[in-house]
């Protein structure tokens, strides 16, 4: 390893980064007497432009990953499949975040909140490419302390404060079972680099001789269940959507949901990928090799208790920001279960990423209104949502547009992307175990029909007691007028994305 | 030109939505115009389609890394479930004529919902099918908690979840399908012949059928029927029974029966006299047929008599498709066209002739009200819908449960005489509901009589009377000339009976 391939490995973390100390500069020097409108706008529009330079610069990258030395042939930092495909997901999404900043007045640090978001996302980017334990760890933690801040950004509400120390406290003990598992892993293999851990688990007799595989599995899975909401640590995700401010929960709902499944893709895929070069020689098990101990079995567990808890539970809810948390639990545990039953061609890993990137851009939308509607009334309760048809037709359809997608109605992309995934899973093994998994999420979605229908309902059926149109920010409604479309447009042709996806 | 069926569909389903509000007229007339068109295509695909087989219409790759085709084909039975679904169409719009609240709305996501059912209709691809059939949900739940009436946002919920229960049980089966089969296609011809094993139609076949018939009605599954329908506005409930009960009867016949073929054999054991699910299915409808209409002859609300006698007659079609011969297959197509028009029929007299002037449908009400007088025109064409509904000879409905009777005779001789008593307790229901909501001259209690005279019910409109006597006309010419249809019917289920399928 060079500086010099370290630099072009990480171009665009560099770039976020770089753009995060200019946003900073240019709302604190250049327009800082600014009216605050002027200045949210410039500094979102300094992270936009970031964002797409990163995007560019990410073709500027090495075709091979980053090793760790010239000897070496395990992989510090990989490029190319996926792992692009993720990046380039993360930061669309970032910049559409950015985007819905403009129309929010939460905070007068505008330079802050976006410089912040740009480095949270570049720790998303770097765990999408990570294979290696430190560089995880690394990635998360820049990642979860910004989304930390993020969440108690708008100071004068006591409910974001209260909900980032939550998400603090949970944040900080899963991050505490993850390295404590990372150590034991490093323990029993002597190595940091996920391939070659991998490796030795299964050439060793460590496999199945050692108990300590099992608990640092555990651990681990604790700690990254902890990141993308699977029940049971998905204590956080309620409070944390409902405190944050609403651009600021977007960017937790989305692009920290992609970053960390792409991370469980990277895991996945490395363990099913053991047997391949560079190690000594290929598979000859028939069996696709995957992490080992327990792992499997938990994940199962995670996705089915998060599919079951997070459909019923969310059908308790009577606020919209709570609901979505629920059912950004539920979505998890659908994830779960492809990644679970991951097979060895890019089949699932594809599957995958199209289900999180077509999620996270309905999420995004979805608080994009909740948040102009949260302006006009002041509140997410359901009743905020009473006669939205008459107050803005357009946010209604917006609105009624991506719950359909999120509760799976053809053609919008929400369904290609459950049967996208459903069928992966399928596809890899159509044993009695993958097969009651996804009848059991197949069945919980129709539950999910429910309490999405509760909230179209009030927007579109029961009468309105207050009649006064609601504006929206030109930005804001643009931005969600085109998400909402692209809900459409890849659903009818889903075969862009996919292809999309396939070409990395 | 079938395909423009579903097409026009949508696009006006747009235009509607894009359409300023207040302009109640232009919508309507909108609505009517793309109706009408689709009747048209619908009407000529037919005739075009008369002593062909099966013709693909439209065959495009739609997602190649999975298989799945835009693929648009239709059959005999395909061609008469589009020609009914324009009739029921229009007609609905005729009856839909006096909806002030939101009309653009309202005939937006009426013409969506038509449009899916086009495409449920018209798909010779699984995924397709599926795609459609889902489509047609939404819209529905909108339609009857916006516009509806009694318990109307209860009703719709009942409806879409029952509807997305049913369609998440054929998700699974079209998962199931799709990756036992390793044909890498959902086309249902393509997964007709992937040589599904018996072991596998075995479970697959009742999933996917129950799936379907959920929405065809079938006992136990019907609960939603009768509230969805009673809490629907005219229109929806004409489309509710008129289509999309067939919906699910149709997904019942060409994917569970033609997908599945070997779900029905016999099981090698059996179990109170249930051998199969054949026999299980059947029982099924027969409990339909009977306990639907005993539960009509008990009801106090006039639109409940209709909805339940819609869970009736649905039985007659899952009695045919179990019947597994030719005749009562035939029956069973026949019998979906005929009930879908006259069971439009007399949701509309009900709902719109009656309960939209009245403001009741309860018979303690309406049996003071001396309706034969006053509204003789709704009196005389719900006598005449009652006629066709109980089957008298001359009308489709009577031709349609023959068929499906002596079909289910050659099955298994039980079948029809148990449905015959349906028939029986059928024609006194109608009776019942036609004498104490139009004959009864019951005089007006004190508290009932209004003092200032009887409050004029209003003239029957244009529109009314040239819904009444589409589906009226309708359902005489198929009752007198059964060949119109049987003959495209016929060679259709022929085909799907010897093809294994397809």
């Amino acid at each position: 390893m060079n500086y010099a391939d370290l630099f072009r490995i990480t171009l665009p973390e560099t770039v976020l980064e770089i753009a995060a100390l200019f946003a900073l500069i240019v709302d604190l020097g250049l327009v800082r007497k600014a009216a605050l409108q002027m200045r949210v706008a410039v500094a979102a529009l300094v992270g936009v432009i970031g964002c797409g330079v990163a995007i560019w610069s990410l073709s500027m990258q090495p075709t091979i990953g980053l090793s760790y030395g010239a000897g070496s042939k395990l992989i510090l930092l990989g490029v190319g499949g996926y792992i692009t495909a993720a990046q380039i997901g993360i930061l669309l999404l970032t910049g559409v975040t950015l985007l819905l900043f403009t129309g929010s007045v939460f905070t007068r640090h505008a330079g802050e909140y976006v410089a912040v978001v740009l480095m949270s996302a570049a720790g998303g980017l770097l765990i999408a490419a990570a294979q290696d334990l430190l560089v995880i760890f690394i990635g998360l933690e820049l990642l979860s302390l910004g989304l930390y801040i993020l969440t108690a950004f708008a100071k004068s509400s006591a409910k974001s404060a209260e909900s980032a120390m939550k998400y603090y406290l949970f944040g900080g003990t899963s991050a505490a079972f993850l390295l404590f598992g990372f150590s034991y892993l490093y323990g029993i293999t002597g190595s940091t680099n996920l391939h070659e851990i991998l490796l030795q688990l299964h050439q060793g007799e460590l496999y199945q001789a050692t108990p300590l595989l099992n608990v640092a599995v555990v651990l681990i899975i604790a700690g990254l269940g902890f990141k993308v909401a699977a029940v049971p640590f998905h204590l956080w995700a309620p409070d944390t959507y409902e405190g944050a401010p609403a651009p600021a929960a977007a960017f937790i709902a989305s692009v920290s949901k992609v970053a960390s499944f792409a991370l469980l893709i990277g895991i996945a895929t490395t363990a099913v990928h053991v047997f391949d070069a560079p190690g000594p020689s290929p598979t000859e098990q028939g069996a696709h090799p995957g992490f080992g101990g327990p792992w499997m079995v938990l994940l199962v567990t995670l996705a089915t208790a998060s599919m079951v808890l997070g459909n019923l539970a969310a059908l308790a809810q009577i606020s919209v920001r709570r609901l979505l948390a629920y059912s950004a639990i539920a979505h998890a545990g659908y994830m779960l279960i492809a990644v679970a039953f991951f097979s060895y061609s890019p089949l699932s890993s594809n599957a995958i990423l199209y289900y999180i990137l077509t999620y996270g851009l309905t999420t995004i939308g979805a608080f994009g209104v909740i948040s102009v509607v949260e302006r006009a009334t002041g509140s997410d309760r359901f009743d905020a949502f009473l006669g939205l048809h008459k107050r803005n037709p357009l946010l209604a359809g917006v609105l009624l547009v991506l719950f359909l997608s999120l509760a799976g109605i053809p053609p919008l992309v929400g369904f290609w992307a459950k049967f996208n995934l459903f069928a992966a899973v399928l596809n890899l093994s159509a044993g009695v175990v993958p097969f009651t998994l996804v009848a059991l999420a197949v069945a919980m979605s129709a539950v999910s029909l429910y309490y999405y229908l509760q909230v179209l309902k009030r927007a579109y059926v029961m009468p309105a007691v207050d009649e006064t149109p609601i504006k929206a920010h030109p930005v804001t409604l643009v931005v969600l007028v085109t998400i909402a479309a692209a809900v459409v447009v890849l659903g009818c042709v889903p075969a862009l994305l996919q292809n999309w996806i396939a070409g990395f | 030109m079938l395909a423009w069926t579903i097409y026009l569909s949508f696009a006006g389903a747009l235009l509607e939505a894009l359409l300023s509000k207040g302009k109640a007229g232009v919508a309507r007339w909108l609505a009517l115009c793309v109706a009408v068109l689709g009747l048209f295509c619908a009407v000529g695909g037919f005739v075009q389609g008369m002593g062909q087989g099966r013709s693909v219409i439209v065959d495009v790759p739609w997602v190649p890394s999975m298989g799945i085709h835009y693929l648009l084909a239709a059959d005999g039975i395909s061609r008469v479930l589009v020609l009914l679904t324009g009739l029921a169409a229009v007609a609905g719009i005729l009856f839909s004529w006096n909806v002030e609240h939101r009309t653009n709305e309202f005939f937006a996501f009426y013409l969506a919902l038509i449009g899916g059912v086009y495409g449920v209709f018209l798909s010779f691809d699984f995924f397709l099918l599926f795609v459609f059939y889902e489509i047609a949900i939404v819209p529905k739940y909108f339609l009857i908690a916006i516009w509806g009436s009694t318990r109307r946002e209860y009703g719709a919920m009942k409806l879409a979840l029952y509807s997305f229960v049913g369609s998440a049980m054929v998700l699974i089966g079209l998962l199931a399908a799709y990756s036992t089969s390793g044909s890498h296609s959902t086309s249902l011809i393509a997964l007709a012949h992937a040589g599904l094993p018996v072991s596998f139609q075995m479970w697959c076949f009742p999933l996917v059928f129950i799936g379907f018939a959920i929405l065809a009605g079938m006992w136990p599954f019907h609960t939603w029927a009768p509230t969805g329908h009673v809490a629907a506005p005219t229109a929806a409930s004409m489309l509710l029974a008129g289509v999309v009960m067939k919906l699910g009867a149709y997904g019942c016949l060409r994917v569970g029966i033609g997908l599945f073929p070997h779900g029905l054999d016999p099981w090698g054991w059996s179990f109170l006299g249930l051998g199969s699910w054949r026999d299980v299915f059947a029982l099924l409808a027969l409990i339909g047929i009977i306990y639907g209409a005993l539960v009509a002859l008990a009801q106090t609300d006039f639109k409940f008599v209709i909805g339940y006698s819609s869970v009736s007659h649905m039985g007659f079609v899952l009695l045919g498709l179990m019947t597994l011969n030719q005749i009562g297959l035939a029956g069973a197509v026949l019998q979906m066209f005929s009930h879908g028009v006259i069971a439009g029929l007399l949701f509309a007299i009900v709902g719109r002739l009656v309960y939209d002037r009245t403001h009741t449908r309860q018979f303690a009400e309406l049996e003071s009200m001396h309706l034969a007088r006053r509204l003789p025109f709704a009196a005389w064409a719900f006598v005449i819908a009652g006629m066709a509904s109980m089957g008298l000879p001359g009308f489709s409905g009577f031709v349609a449960e023959l068929q499906v009777l002596i079909g289910a005779w050659i099955a298994k001789p039980w079948w029809t005489v148990t449905a015959g008593i349906g028939i029986v307790i059928g024609v006194a229901y109608t009776w019942r509901a036609l004498q104490r909501a139009f004959f009864a001259d019951r005089l007006p209690t004190p508290e009932e009589h209004p003092k200032t005279g009887w409050p004029d019910l209003g003239a029957i409109t244009w529109p009314e009377m040239t819904g009444v006597a589409l589906l009226t006309l309708t359902s005489l010419a198929v009752g007198l000339y059964p060949r119109i249809l049987l003959d495209t019917i016929e060679p259709a289920v022929k085909a799907l009976l010897a093809g294994g399928g397809q």
